[in-house]
């Protein structure tokens, strides 16, 4: 090799060394030895998955894989669920095409029935669902703290009745055996 | 050892008859060999499920698959906790444990209740073994644990995986205890109506009963919010489900007795509310199973769906009916001996902590039948979620957590003015100190502002009530502040044992709290790549991606992929989640894959990291990654209101033989010490 090939190679490898490493340690990536033993195969996580207000319409709206938890629980949590990451992109789908949150919920209600929001409605007679409990509490509290109110009222316009001597003298005497004999 | 068994079961159903039968006519006619008899009945009863559990347990640890539980719920390479907590891990196995323990506990009734009691006896030997009849009954007629099949599988079905986690071996069985031991208030309850005997001494006899079942049944809602935490993924810890509710009932309308109990025993009032309580408590245990059985409500929880159902509603009805046969044909006995003098009293803020536990419990159990309600009134049903529940029930709490800190300092019958500002100004002045200083740091959430205040006024007021009593021991005694403390609490265990318990109870609404500042974030995330997020308290933590290792351990396949956490700059920790695959003992796939999250523990802020999956089966990992704010408080609540529990029903020392052999009855009948 001539001298001015070798300088060359000398000052050229270690950066091409460098950048060969610093590419490995960021990208390289390499296949799994068994990637079937970690469920179903995932893509990229996309800015929907994290946006906020994707997040809150997912929150309102049951997953319909059985399980009872929202959309956005089931495809947080339960990776085996092919329902909810298919749900997720039909929020997003209708959230693109500009529906509001509220026309995002009729839909899915429209398309699912009642059963997909996470909890009923507030018309008709869910109200009874929301309002009775509440009610229930309100009006027996009332009633409780009326009566005692006016207990109080009556017991405090009321005199208290002078003491009465509930025991016959031939009683007071045997409590009186009894008392000294239990002080010894 | 499966014939053993079942012989075992068939005899406990002749033993558990025949208590009945003994214990009805020992109460009525009072003829000594029926009484003796009955008892007996008890203590054959827990010997001979003692043996059908002990059979059962030999089948799961031997593998016999020949046994259709064996193989429904167990497999060869099943680690040995896991082979012993499949006992209460299917439908048929648990059925035996609670009829074992219920049988336990009725012998411990038997045994350790006072002689002065003994009149009431053979009625509760009656009522526990007619409640372990029917566990055995169903057993023998709907879920035999002992049932075998036609061949025998070279291996089993193994236990769900998410059942493999050391919660499972304790969360379950704390609250089929908890569940259970509500049994023995309900069978003295029954005992005190059938022999109308209702003075307070059925109360007395059943202290550390309800004690007991409330501290179990606290701990096991608590470890059953651990295990969802820990082992399901979603980072948190209740979901309002249904099976969750049913846990949740029981232990309100327990907690709406312990505090009305206080005022029938100081006062003579509440009788009839009382007995209501401790009935609707075991309503409430009893349909807490039905749920959990029948498939009459969907629940990630549910046994597999089976007919056992029909045989606890036909229970149910028969506890209602009996239960208001007797509350109706009893009602005159059960007059109060005194009427609430006043809205400022001790008596009236439990009259309406009453009123607010009770209204919960009403309201969880609407939201939990409201789907079926709406089907039956419009033919639609509809979801009734953790929106429904939170909207629902975070103002009662508030104002329950409030009364939390009132009961304790008002004065009992009437609080005057005087009383009123000596014992509340100091928690009054702390709530609107941290609403102040909440209102300063930049918080503008209304329920946690709300929650923090409340928490202050209570604490505050308790530990007011612990300075006082320390303050007076010092002042007669002369001890020193640790020493006094120690005697304060170990002479009246009952009231600041119950305070501890609220101290408990704060924390919890404390850590509630947290979900309100709670940050989550999904990532795809390559070796070397990192993700920053910012915590409520204000710290910026790092995650990289460190790479996914796959490896074999007991019977599963994992796949761990790990992360490097720093926090400000300053590496922590490296957490590690996995996605297990289960495989049979021949190497077979057995379930879904599971996710086992990584949880840094602190004081503050959990981090909790889910390995969601690979991305196109690559080390390129997808996480879920949590900051979880206060959660850790929840288990520290847990410990408090365990230790708090103890100390209530920790037994007093033998207090001197009186003079001239007075009696322990008459020494009993001194006022309760009150003040929870």
């Amino acid at each position: 090799m001539k001298r001015r090939a070798f300088l060359a190679t000398a000052l050229v490898a270690p950066v091409v060394m460098a950048a060969r490493q610093a590419s490995q340690d960021s990208s390289t990536i390499r296949a799994l030895q068994a990637p079937d033993m970690v469920g179903r195969p995932r893509g990229h996580v996309t800015d929907y998955q994290n946006d906020p207000e994707i997040i809150a319409i997912e929150r309102r709206l049951r997953c319909t894989c059985g399980c009872n938890l929202d959309i956005y629980v089931c495809r947080t949590t339960d990776f085996t669920c092919t329902f909810s990451p298919e749900l997720h992109r039909e929020v997003v789908g209708l959230h693109e095409q500009g529906m509001t949150v509220q026309g995002i919920l009729d839909a899915f209600v429209a398309k699912y029935g009642e059963t997909v929001l996470m909890a009923p409605a507030p018309e008709g007679f869910n109200w009874a669902g929301y309002l009775l409990p509440g009610t229930a509490i309100v009006l027996t509290g009332s009633v409780l703290s009326w009566t005692l109110m006016r207990r109080h009222r009556v017991a405090s316009a009321t005199p208290a009745p002078a003491p009465v001597d509930v025991l016959s003298p031939d009683e007071r005497a045997r409590l009186a055996d009894e008392l000294q004999r239990l002080e010894g | 050892m499966t014939i053993l068994g079942q012989l075992a079961l068939w005899l406990s159903f002749l033993l558990a008859g025949w208590g009945v039968i003994a214990g009805v006519l020992g109460g009525r006619r009072g003829t000594p060999a029926y009484v003796q008899s009955s008892r007996r009945a008890t203590y054959g009863l827990a010997a001979a499920l003692g043996v059908a559990s002990f059979a059962l347990m030999v089948a799961l640890v031997r593998h016999d698959f020949n046994v259709a539980y064996v193989a429904s719920y167990t497999a060869r390479n099943l680690p040995t906790p896991y082979l012993i907590s499949a006992f209460w891990g299917g439908q048929a196995g648990s059925l035996l444990f609670w009829a074992v323990i219920l049988a336990l506990f009725a012998a411990a009734a038997q045994w350790i209740t006072p002689r002065r009691h003994a009149p009431l006896m053979p009625w509760v030997a009656a009522v526990t073994s007619g409640t372990t009849l029917f566990f055995v009954a169903v057993m023998l007629f709907a879920a035999n644990p002992f049932a075998r099949l036609p061949f025998t599988p070279l291996d089993g079905n193994g236990l769900n995986p998410q059942l493999q986690n050391p919660g499972m071996v304790v969360h379950p069985p704390m609250l089929y205890l908890g569940y259970i031991s509500i049994t023995i208030p309900f069978a003295f309850a029954v005992a005190a109506l059938m022999s109308r005997r209702l003075d307070t001494g059925w109360l007395h006899a059943i202290r550390k009963w309800t004690l007991l079942s409330w501290t179990f049944l606290g701990i096991g809602i608590t470890l059953g919010m651990w295990w969802a935490y820990v082992e399901l993924g979603w980072g948190g810890y209740w979901a309002w489900d249904p099976v969750e509710n049913a846990s949740f009932l029981p232990w309100l309308t327990m907690t709406a007795f312990l505090h009305s109990v206080m005022i029938q025993e100081k006062r003579g009032m509440l009788k009839r509310w009382n007995v209501i309580l401790v009935a609707l408590s075991f309503f409430l245990s009893i349909f807490g199973t039905f749920i959990t059985r029948s498939g009459v409500i969907s629940s990630v929880h549910s046994f597999t769906q089976s007919s056992v159902g029909y045989w606890f509603a036909a229970f149910l009805i028969l506890i209602v009916a009996g239960s208001a046969w007797l509350l109706t044909t009893r009602f005159d006995d059960l007059e109060t001996e005194a009427h609430l003098e006043s809205a400022l009293s001790r008596e009236a803020s439990f009259f309406f902590n009453n009123l607010l536990l009770v209204g919960i419990a009403f309201s969880v159990l609407w939201g939990t039948l409201f789907p079926m309600v709406s089907e039956l009134v419009r033919g639609t049903q509809v979801t009734v979620g953790p929106p429904f529940f939170n909207k629902v029930n975070i103002p009662i709490g508030l104002l329950l957590l409030g009364l939390t800190g009132i009961g304790p300092l008002i004065a009992w019958r009437h609080a005057s003015a005087r009383n009123l500002t000596r014992h509340f100004t100091v928690p009054v002045v702390v709530a609107l100190g941290v609403v102040a200083v909440a209102l300063l740091m930049g918080g503008r959430e209304f329920y946690p502002i709300v929650t923090w205040a409340l928490a202050g006024f209570v604490l505050s007021g308790i530990i007011q009530e612990f300075g006082r009593g320390v303050g007076a021991r010092r002042r007669l005694h002369g001890e020193h502040p640790l020493a006094a403390l120690a005697q304060l609490i170990g002479r009246n265990r009952r009231r600041y044992g119950g305070y501890i318990v609220h101290v408990g109870i704060v924390i919890y609404f404390v850590a509630f709290t947290g979900a309100a500042f709670k940050v989550e974030r999904e990532a795809s995330l390559m070796p070397g790549q990192s993700l920053e997020l910012r915590s409520p308290f204000g710290h910026t933590y790092t995650f990289t991606h460190l790479g996914v290792s796959q490896f074999t351990q007991l019977n599963r396949f994992i796949s761990a992929a790990t992360l490097d956490v720093a926090r400000d700059g300053q590496r922590v920790q490296v957490l590690t989640s996995e996605k297990r695959q289960h495989l049979d003992s021949f190497g077979r796939r057995q379930f879904e894959p599971t996710t086992e999250a990584a949880i840094r523990y602190t004081l503050a802020e959990d981090i909790y990291v889910v390995y969601a999956g690979s991305v196109e089966g690559t080390d390129q990992a997808v996480y879920k990654i949590t900051i979880n704010p206060l959660v850790t408080l929840l288990w520290f609540g847990g410990l408090v209101l365990l230790v708090g529990g103890i100390i209530t029903m920790w037994p007093g020392a033998p207090r001197p033989p009186g003079p001239r052999g007075t009696s322990s009855a008459v020494r009993r009948t001194e006022p309760a010490q009150v003040g929870v």
